[in-house]
């Protein structure tokens, strides 16, 4: 693999025009990368995911150079009908469109950083692979009390031209004082064994409003990693909400530090998994200053050979007076060979707190299949309705109402 | 009220702390082979344990110190540790108790433990630990009517050696981690319980764990067997002198149940904490593993952990047999600079099996407190169940309380489900206690027992009190 990492990274790095000391930042972070190689069970963090592992067994070689230089089709049929937005879409890693057509042109910046700078405070070597190989990176800014109109969708979009390639994205988000994001991460790939690597932080200043909605709902053979840090400042709100469902293997991350007073953060997941797909979930939320608040809502229905993952700290400085963190995960397994793991953790400093969490997984109730079959519903019906049920509990947490029925519509939950 | 003010005034400083001036023979400093041939030599061995050590050490040579734990210690100096530190007196083996060295009876007497006939605390057989050796234990007669051998290890190895032989180590294998493998190479003494078939043992077995010796790591094992449809109670508690230094204590507690066998061990730890501003103390590195190897058998791990500088310990069910149950239930409380880092493990291997775990931390001062768990529900383990329960009372915004469980199902006919809540005393409730007439003090006592109940329910009587008066002892000066 290093000779690999070695010769592609001398093709990326000929195909951009870098000044030499971002270069030899880049290679700083190669060589990182090389010492340290794909995370593996051994570091606490992966202990239930062994990427290197999944890797190997489902990609083999990598390779890490792709052609920016020329452009792809957009296809305009993957957009989502029914609801007006805006468009930033990535096809097979280089942005090819970005689309603010609904907005006020001058209340939203769309800046190139192309200085490789490293603003994540994250131990982790997926983050030295992403700042050696991401060729372009955006920031978008959000300014001072403008809320945008329509929702903005990044789409994803990978296609058959690639196969067993690394992608790495990074994008760049500013929310300025009073103002707000609703923001909707839709992958769709019809490509197959490439592993993507998504780097994406949030800046909420004071009274900021952030709106996540990622959304792996298509069938695919990819590996996929998404980092997300979310800095809040006084007043902010963060919303993430995940379906975890399409891919062979999605790992999410959550990092969000509450930095202002009365700041909160809700993290909201679904993993809805069928044959030997294994998906992952982990967050972080840092309680730093007084009077902040998070609840997190993960749901899983497993069926076949899956698995699935949550791994959700709770973290209260000693500052961080009357925090109220909660934290609850629910697994039901359908097949035999199904997994559900978690590690739902607390560390607390402060002593005037409310924390708590839940985490509960087993079977579907037969007393309640009982009680609907005997009203007349057959096996599958009451099954249905069950789990519908079940996660309809998670999707109604969307605050959104618009973006809560396209996503209803999307996994196809009845009311 | 005088009284009871008097009775904390006296019991507000360690009162275990004193240490006895008794002529030890030890064994040269270090850890190397020689060191454990001496062990072996004087303990007068058959040459299987001897091998059983050797096997153990050579392992444990390869091994790296583990350091995942929340609660960091200065690295310990293996080579600078006595392995074995006994008292003279016990170099020819006293007959019976008026040969023990009077010395050793005062100690036990004044740590509320008389051996003498006449003082012996009624339905409680004890075998008394001191450094390396056991002194003395209790009861020997009225235990061997009805079959049950409880002796020092050391004894049943050479007067039982096909039972030792096929228990030993069958839980904890020598190639197991760090702490638990040393513990193989060195253990010197320790107790041994043997319940034959179908006998429910007439009263509580005791081991108490003194160390006296400086300079001196505690290394002991304890091995108990209970034979199909047995039944036995088993207490442990610990003590040691005031010292600045910080001493070892690494144990290995191996418990096996055969079918329909039930063991409920209790664990009362009251090891020197160290002073208030966390110089010396002791630190207790355990490893403490039951096997529920039989169909329908049964353990129970109670603990309530007020001492040591540093506790790091796991006690954990392995449930192998059909329909076998595994309980835990915890107190574990830390004041001024002590770090606890203590949980356990359900490891649900056969069918139908359930686990129950209930764990209650209390920190206070400049403490630090995790409870880190793990349930792991097989494949095979159709039909199995736990219930986890951990809750988290803080005092102060100087300490820490963090709980860690990992928890894994692979299978869907299971059900797991866990429960945590960290909060302070509430306000609230001081006040309606206060409005009551009871001092602020005594509030928190209170609310803290109330808190501690479910745990403290679990204890055999005699245990139940003295542990609810430690409760209150610990958390002394952390109110207001």
């Amino acid at each position: 693999m290093k000779e690999q990492l070695q010769k592609d990274f001398d093709n990326i790095v000929k195909n951009l025009s870098l000044s030499q000391k971002d270069i030899e930042i880049k290679k700083l972070y190669l060589d990182n990368f090389i010492s340290r190689g794909f995370p593996n069970r051994k570091e606490e963090d992966w202990k239930f995911s062994d990427l290197n592992q999944i890797i190997k067994k489902n990609i083999g070689e990598l390779s890490f150079y792709s052609d920016y230089t020329s452009t792809n089709k957009v296809d305009t049929s993957v957009f989502v009908d029914g609801l007006e937005h805006n468009k930033i879409v990535f096809i097979n890693g280089r942005i090819e469109k970005i689309d603010f057509d609904y907005e006020e042109k001058n209340q939203i910046e769309i800046i190139d950083q192309s200085e490789t700078t490293n603003r994540f405070n994250n131990n982790n070597s997926l983050l030295d692979l992403n700042t050696a190989f991401t060729n372009k990176s955006f920031k978008i800014l959000v300014k001072q009390g403008y809320q945008l109109k329509k929702p903005l969708i990044i789409y994803h979009t990978t296609n058959s031209n690639i196969w067993s390639k690394n992608i790495n994205l990074r994008l760049d988000f500013e929310i300025e004082k009073n103002s707000s994001l609703r923001l909707i991460d839709l992958f769709n790939d019809t490509s197959e064994k490439n592993f993507l690597n998504i780097f994406y932080n949030f800046n909420l200043k004071e009274n900021a409003i952030l709106k996540n909605y990622k959304v792996d709902k298509f069938e695919n053979r990819n590996i996929k990693y998404s980092f997300n840090n979310i800095d809040q400042e006084k007043n902010s709100i963060s919303e993430t909400f995940i379906l975890s469902s399409g891919s062979k293997f999605f790992k999410n991350e959550i990092n969000c530090n509450l930095r202002g007073k009365y700041s909160s953060a809700f993290v909201n997941g679904i993993f809805s998994l069928n044959n030997n797909k294994h998906h992952e979930i982990r967050s972080i939320i840092n309680h730093l200053t007084e009077n902040t608040k998070s609840y997190q809502l993960v749901k899983s229905v497993l069926e076949g050979d899956s698995k699935a993952v949550y791994q959700g700290k709770i973290f209260v400085n000693s500052d961080a007076q009357k925090t109220d963190g909660y934290q609850l995960s629910k697994a039901i397994l359908l097949n035999e060979n199904s997994e559900f793991n978690a590690k739902p953790e607390l560390e607390i400093y402060a002593d005037d707190v409310k924390c708590s969490h839940g985490s509960a997984s087993g079977s579907l109730n037969e007393d309640s299949i009982f009680y609907l079959m005997s009203r007349g519903l057959n096996y599958q019906q009451s099954r249905e309705l069950l789990i519908n049920g079940f996660l309809l509990d998670v999707v109604e947490k969307i605050t959104d109402s618009e973006i809560k029925n396209l996503i209803k519509n999307m996994i196809g939950i009845k009311e | 009220m005088d009284n009871r003010q008097k009775e904390i005034d006296n019991l507000k400083d360690y009162k275990y702390g004193f240490s006895t001036d008794i002529e030890n023979t030890t064994a040269p400093k270090g850890l190397n082979e020689d060191i454990i041939k001496f062990i072996s030599n004087i303990k007068k061995e058959p040459k299987w344990m001897l091998e059983f050590r050797l096997k153990a050490f050579e392992r444990f040579k390869q091994l790296k110190e583990p350091d995942w734990q929340k609660p960091k210690y200065p690295k310990i100096d293996y080579q600078d540790l006595y392995y074995y530190s006994a008292p003279k007196s016990m170099d020819d083996k006293p007959k019976s108790l008026d040969e023990l060295d009077p010395k050793l009876l005062e100690t036990y007497k004044k740590l509320g433990i008389p051996l003498q006939e006449q003082a012996r605390l009624n339905g409680i057989a004890v075998d008394a630990v001191f450094d390396s050796v056991s002194v003395a234990t209790t009861f020997r007669e009225e235990l061997t009517k009805h079959g049950i051998i409880f002796c020092p290890i050391s004894e049943a190895i050479q007067n039982h050696p096909e039972l030792v032989k096929k228990y030993l180590g069958s839980v904890i294998p020598t190639t197991d981690h760090f702490f638990a493998t040393l513990n193989s190479a060195v253990f010197t003494d320790g107790s041994f319980a043997y319940i034959p078939e179908g006998v429910r043992c007439p009263m509580e077995l005791s081991t108490y764990f003194r160390i006296n010796a400086s300079n001196t790591g505690q290394f002991e094992r304890t091995l108990i067997v209970a034979d199909k449809g047995s039944y036995v109670s088993y207490l442990e508690g610990c003590t040691a002198p005031m010292r600045d230094e910080n001493q070892l204590h690494a144990a290995n507690v191996e418990l096996i149940a055969l079918d329909n066998a039930e063991i409920k061990y209790s664990t009362v730890q009251n090891w020197y904490p160290g002073d208030k501003d966390g110089k010396g103390g002791i630190y207790n590195f355990v490893t403490k593993r039951g096997l529920c190897k039989g169909k329908n058998s049964k353990i129970s791990w109670t603990q309530v952990e007020t001492g040591s500088a540093i506790t790091w310990k796991y006690p954990s069910c392995i449930l192998r047999g059909d329909n076998s149950v595994g309980e835990f239930y915890s107190i574990a409380i830390t004041n001024n600079h002590q770090k606890a880092d203590t949980g356990t493990k359900m490891i649900h291997l056969g069918k139908n099996t359930k686990s129950k775990i209930i764990s209650k931390g209390i920190s206070a001062g400049f403490s630090d407190m995790t409870y880190r768990g793990l349930v792991d529900i097989s494949s095979k383990a159709t039909n199995s169940n736990n219930y986890t329960q951990c809750d988290s009372l803080l005092m102060g915004n100087k300490c820490g309380a963090h709980t860690i469980p990992y928890i894994k199902n692979k299978n869907s006919e299971s059900n797991i489900a866990h429960e945590a809540t960290t909060s302070k005393i509430s306000d609230e409730q001081l006040h309606y206690c206060q409005q009551r007439g009871l001092s602020a003090e005594e509030a928190v006592g209170l609310i803290v027992n109330g808190f501690c109940k479910e745990v403290l329910q679990q204890l055999p009587m005699e245990f139940a009190v003295e542990a609810q008066k430690l409760v209150g002892i610990s958390l002394e000066g952390s109110v207001g």
